[in-house]
């Protein structure tokens, strides 16, 4: 250790932890690749099936990701929670931004109904990551 | 002098700096007015503001900021990054919502998104390097930063952490600045079919 790294005390080593956060970046791709493939091919009508697809993987990896986190032992969840709320915030804002460009577009039927699913689910799963991520390295 | 440089940096900071909150209130407000009008110099102008600084900003941390940070000794960076991170919290996602709100937009108004346009191509190779750089950033940069910010409000933060978080940041804000390049190019095709 550096005297650097020493300067600033011991600290015990990094615990092993379920893959929630690759299981959260996965959900983030699938939901950039859905979006991407419907937004790609607006306004004109287009088989939705892809992104029906990735937007219920997604939704099955945020489903195993909040299994995996209920079973967590002795995990630091005030921090989990802090850092949750304050991106649920942000990050709802952001979908919500979108959610309001693609009404005001006349986006319908069940292409809006997609869209609100990426976002719904992108919006969760950014929470999850974020706390996760930084709860991790906390004490309980 | 000599106590200054002696004395550890303090850890009274906050992680959201909730000073510039009212600020990006303002600007999503003007955005969503923006879109609302329809006017076109309105979501121009939001697209060109937003994407030019999220770009400026990606190079500069990518290119500039990062490999001079990765020079410094972990103190100095725990210093830096203690009044550095915040900003960038609040600063970014403003940034890229402005940038990709009003550049659907945008699109949409000059018909770039039908795929019969010539254009067409080049927005969705745009959302292509978007969609990878919002991976990048939000699936490991941004909680990097996060997890930083919160070792640093400990009262002896684990430098060894702290130096392994950073270097994830490092890299991939230079990935994205290196991405960004890709923007310049798409972004320059663009207005000049």
């Amino acid at each position: 250790m550096s005297a650097n790294t020493h300067e600033l005390g011991q600290h015990a080593p990094a615990r092993k932890f379920p893959p929630i956060g690759e299981i959260s970046v996965a959900v983030l791709a699938l939901v950039i690749i859905g979006g991407i493939y419907v937004a790609s091919h607006l306004p004109n009508p287009v088989s939705l099936t892809p992104a029906v697809i990735s937007t219920l993987l997604a939704t099955i990896l945020v489903l195993v990701n909040v299994a995996l986190l209920s079973h967590l032992e002795e995990f630091a969840w005030k921090v989990f929670f802090q850092v949750a709320k304050w991106s649920l915030i942000a990050y709802g804002i952001i979908a919500g931004m979108l959610e309001y460009i693609f009404i005001f577009d006349k986006v319908r039927g069940s292409a809006l109904l997609l869209f609100s699913s990426i976002l719904l689910v992108f919006a969760i799963n950014i929470p999850i990551h974020f706390g996760f991520s930084v709860a991790r390295h906390q004490e309980p | 002098m000599a106590h200054d440089l002696a004395s550890p940096p303090t850890r009274n900071f906050e992680i959201v700096p909730k000073k510039a909150l009212p600020i990006v209130g303002i600007v999503l407000v003007a955005l969503v007015v923006a879109i609302a009008s329809n006017k076109l110099w309105a979501i121009d102008f939001f697209h060109v503001v937003g994407g030019g600084l999220w770009t400026a900003v990606d190079l500069f941390v990518g290119f500039v900021v990062g490999p001079i940070l990765g020079r410094l000794s972990i103190p100095a960076r725990m210093e830096f990054s203690m009044k550095f991170m915040p900003k960038m919290l609040v600063l970014m996602p403003t940034l890229v919502i402005m940038t990709l709100a009003a550049g659907w937009q945008l699109a949409r108004h000059q018909k770039f998104i039908l795929s019969s346009d010539e254009h067409h191509g080049w927005v969705v190779a745009s959302m292509i390097v978007v969609g990878v750089m919002a991976v990048i950033a939000l699936g490991i940069l941004e909680p990097a930063n996060i997890a930083v910010l919160f070792e640093l409000k400990k009262p002896q933060p684990n430098g060894e952490l702290i130096g392994k978080l950073m270097k994830r940041f490092l890299y991939t804000a230079g990935i994205t600045g290196a991405m960004q390049v890709a923007t310049l190019i798409i972004m320059t095709r663009i207005a000049t079919l």
